[in-house]
C-alpha cells in the first residue's frame, strides 16, 4: 500500500491561550473507503514524535507507518471495513503548521513566536480537518502516550461525534515525573548554544541538543528488563573498555545513534512546544473531579495499559477507568503484560490487535 | 430450621437448553432465565465473558463484566465484552448507586476476601443481586471430613486446602442465616445437584445455591 500525504489549509484557528494561528494547514493521510453512511471513519493519533503517515509505505520516503503493524487490510484497525484517518498534529514539523512553518505576515519562520498550544487546540483542528472531509462522527479514536492525551480530549471536547474511544499506554495529566523528563529534554536543546533562542532556521540546528533530548526520551520508553535484554554491558565492537569517552557500551551506541538520527528528522521548536502542550494538558481542569470531566462523554471506552510502561504506569490508566466508572460509562480495560516499557503500544502487536478488532466489532455493532 | 424451597419456579418458565449447552454450568442456566431483557447487568468475576455474551446477544442485556486475570479479560474483550481488569473486593466502590438492575457473583463469593462487604456493595450498585455459591453442607463434604479427618475434597471443592483459592467455606444455612441478619429480601433460591434442580433438604443436597436478593428498601 503506498500512501500519501494531503494537505488542507485553513484560515484561521482560535487558540486556547486566546490567540489565533492564521492560516494554518494540517498534513493528513487516509486509508480504507468511507462507506456511504460515512458511519465507519477511525481517526488515529500520533505520539509525541509521530506524524501521519501511520500505515503503508510512504510514496516520498518508502518507510513504512509508525503503526503500520495495526493498521492495514485483515490488521487490527483493518482497512477492508474501515476508513482511518491520521493527521500531523499542531504544532508539529511533518506538514501541519508549527514553529518551523512561515509566518505569512513576517515572511519567516515562527521560531518562538509561535503560541502556546494545547492539546486541544490539536484536537481543535483535527476537528476542522474531519468537518471539512464531511465526517460527523467517528466510530472510534485511538492513540497511544500523546495520541491517547487526544483521543480522550475527543470524547470530552466532542461527545457527540466519538462513538468510542481507545486511549492507550496514556493519562489524563502528566505527574511530576513525567513533566520533569520534558523539561529535561527542553533545557538540553536551549542549552545548545546553535538553539539561538529558536532562531535556528536557515542556519546550524541545535542538534546535540536535540539529540540529548531524544536520548532521554529513549531511556523512558523502555523498561529496565528490555535494556537488559537488548543491550545488557555488552561492549560496541571491541573487546575490551577503550579507557576514554568514546562509544564503550551498546546501549551508548543506540542512544547516540538513536539521538542523531531524530535529528534529521524533527525540528527542535516543535520538540519544546509539543512536550509543553503535554504537560499542560489536564482533563479535569476546571472540574470538581476527573469523574466530573467525563460527564459530557458518550463514548465506549477501551483503555489499554502496559505491565512495564513506568513512563505512563497503570495506574494513570485505571484512574481514567475508575473515574468512567463513577459516572457508569461503558469502559473496557486490561493491563497487558509486556517486556516492552512504553515501546510496548508500538511493539506489542499480536495482543492490541484481538482487543481492538473485537472491541470494533462490537462497537460497530452497537453502533447500527 | 426448615427452608422453602422453591418447586414452582422451575416450571414458571422454560428452560431454555441452549444457554446450558453454550455455557456449560448449571448456574448459568438458571441466570440466564432470572435476567430481564433489555437490562443493565454487572458480572463480577465474569471469567472471559462467556455469560455476558449471551446475555448481550440473547436478552439485549448492556453488560460490564469485573475480572482478575488480565488473560481472561483480553479474551472476553475479544468477543465484545466491556470487561475490565479488576479486584472485586475493591472494584465496586466506584460505581454510583442503583447503577446496574442486576449485579451477578457467580461461584466466586466464597473466594473474596471480605464477603459481607462485597454482598452490601453489591446491593448499593445493584437494584438486584444474583449470587451463586457452592454448598459447603453438602453431605459428600461433610461425609469427606467426618470419615477422612481431612480438610474435604469433592468434585466440588477438588482442591488441596493449601492451594484452594476458596478462603470463606458457607452452607445454604449460613447464607439464609446471613440474609435474615442482613434483613435482604430473597425473591428466589434455586438449589441445584449437577444440572438438576434439588427439591428437598437443600443443605444436604445442593452441591450450588442460587440466589435472587434484592436489599429491604426496594420494597419499604
Amino acid at each position: 500500500m503506498i500512501v500519501d500525504s494531503s494537505v488542507v489549509r485553513f484560515d484561521c484557528i482560535s487558540l486556547d491561550n486566546g490567540s489565533t494561528l492564521a492560516p494554518v494547514d494540517v498534513d493528513y493521510q487516509a486509508y480504507g473507503e468511507l462507506n456511504a453512511r460515512k458511519s465507519n471513519a477511525i481517526l488515529v493519533l500520533h505520539a509525541f514524535s509521530g506524524d501521519a503517515h501511520a500505515a503503508g509505505i510512504s510514496r516520498e520516503t518508502g518507510k513504512p507507518g509508525w503503526w503500520d503493524n495495526m493498521i492495514g487490510p485483515g490488521k487490527g484497525f483493518d482497512t477492508d471495513k474501515y476508513y482511518v484517518i491520521c493527521s500531523n498534529v499542531l504544532g508539529g514539523c511533518r506538514g501541519s503548521t508549527g514553529p518551523s512553518s512561515v509566518n505569512s505576515a513576517t515572511g519567516c519562520p515562527y521560531a518562538m513566536s509561535f503560541p502556546v498550544i494545547t492539546i486541544g487546540d490539536m484536537v481543535r483542528l483535527q476537528k476542522m480537518l474531519l468537518d471539512s472531509l464531511g465526517i460527523e462522527r467517528l466510530l472510534a479514536v485511538t492513540g497511544g502516550s500523546m495520541g491517547g492525551m487526544q483521543a480522550l480530549e475527543w470524547a470530552v471536547s466532542y461527545p457527540e461525534r466519538v462513538v468510542s474511544a481507545i486511549p492507550i499506554a496514556t493519562t489524563t495529566r502528566h505527574s511530576a515525573q513525567q513533566i520533569a523528563f520534558n523539561e529535561v529534554g527542553r533545557q538540553a536543546i536551549m542549552a545548545d548554544p546553535d538553539w539561538s533562542e529558536g532562531n535556528y532556521y536557515g542556519r546550524k540546528p541545535p542538534a546535540r541538543g536535540l539529540a540529548v533530548a531524544r536520548m532521554v526520551g529513549h531511556i523512558t520508553y523502555m523498561s529496565d528488563d528490555s535494556m537488559r535484554e537488548k543491550f545488557g554491558r555488552r561492549l560496541r565492537g571491541k573487546e575490551n573498555f577503550g579507557f576514554d569517552f568514546d562509544v564503550d557500551f551498546e546501549v551508548e551506541s543506540y542512544l547516540r545513534y538513536r539521538g542523531n538520527e531524530f535529528v534529521n528528522r524533527f525540528d527542535a521548536n516543535s520538540y519544546l512546544y509539543i512536550t509543553k502542550a503535554m504537560d499542560y494538558f489536564d482533563l479535569a481542569n476546571g472540574q470538581v473531579s476527573l469523574a466530573a470531566a467525563f460527564e459530557q462523554a458518550k463514548a465506549r471506552f477501551l483503555v489499554i495499559s502496559f505491565s512495564s510502561d513506568w513512563l505512563y504506569p497503570s495506574y494513570q490508566s485505571q484512574e481514567i477507568v475508575r473515574a468512567l466508572r463513577a459516572r457508569n460509562r461503558d469502559v473496557a480495560y486490561v493491563e497487558l503484560e509486556s517486556n516492552y516499557g512504553h515501546d510496548a503500544f508500538l511493539v506489542d502487536v499480536a495482543e492490541q490487535t484481538d482487543l481492538i478488532r473485537g472491541f470494533l466489532a462490537s462497537t460497530s455493532e452497537k453502533a447500527a | 430450621m426448615t427452608l422453602p424451597v422453591s418447586l414452582n419456579e422451575s416450571g414458571k418458565q422454560k428452560p431454555q437448553p441452549f444457554v446450558r449447552e453454550v455455557l456449560g454450568r448449571s448456574d448459568y442456566r438458571i441466570i440466564g432465565e432470572i435476567v430481564e431483557p433489555q437490562t443493565r447487568v454487572l458480572d463480577l468475576g465474569c471469567g472471559d465473558g462467556e455469560l455476558l455474551e449471551w446475555l448481550a446477544a440473547n436478552k439485549g442485556v448492556d453488560g460490564r463484566g469485573v475480572e482478575l486475570s488480565g488473560s481472561k479479560v483480553q479474551r472476553a474483550i475479544a468477543r465484545g465484552v466491556s470487561a475490565y481488569q479488576g479486584d472485586i473486593d475493591q472494584g465496586l466502590a466506584d460505581y454510583p448507586d442503583r447503577a446496574f438492575d442486576y449485579v451477578i457473583l457467580s461461584q466466586t463469593l466464597q473466594e473474596t476476601f471480605r464477603p459481607l462487604k462485597v454482598l452490601r456493595e453489591m446491593l448499593r450498585v445493584g437494584r438486584r443481586v444474583i449470587v451463586a455459591f457452592p454448598n459447603y453442607g453438602h453431605w459428600r463434604v461433610r461425609l469427606s471430613l467426618l470419615l477422612s479427618g481431612r480438610a474435604p475434597k469433592t468434585e466440588l471443592f477438588p482442591h488441596e486446602w493449601y492451594e484452594s483459592p476458596n478462603i470463606h467455606f458457607l452452607t445454604v444455612y449460613n447464607f439464609e442465616d446471613l440474609a435474615a441478619v442482613e434483613g435482604l429480601v430473597i425473591e428466589r433460591r434455586y438449589f441445584l445437584s449437577g444440572a438438576r434442580r434439588v427439591s428437598m433438604l437443600p443443605n444436604l443436597l445442593a452441591e450450588v445455591a442460587l440466589y435472587l436478593v434484592s436489599g429491604t428498601d426496594l420494597h419499604a
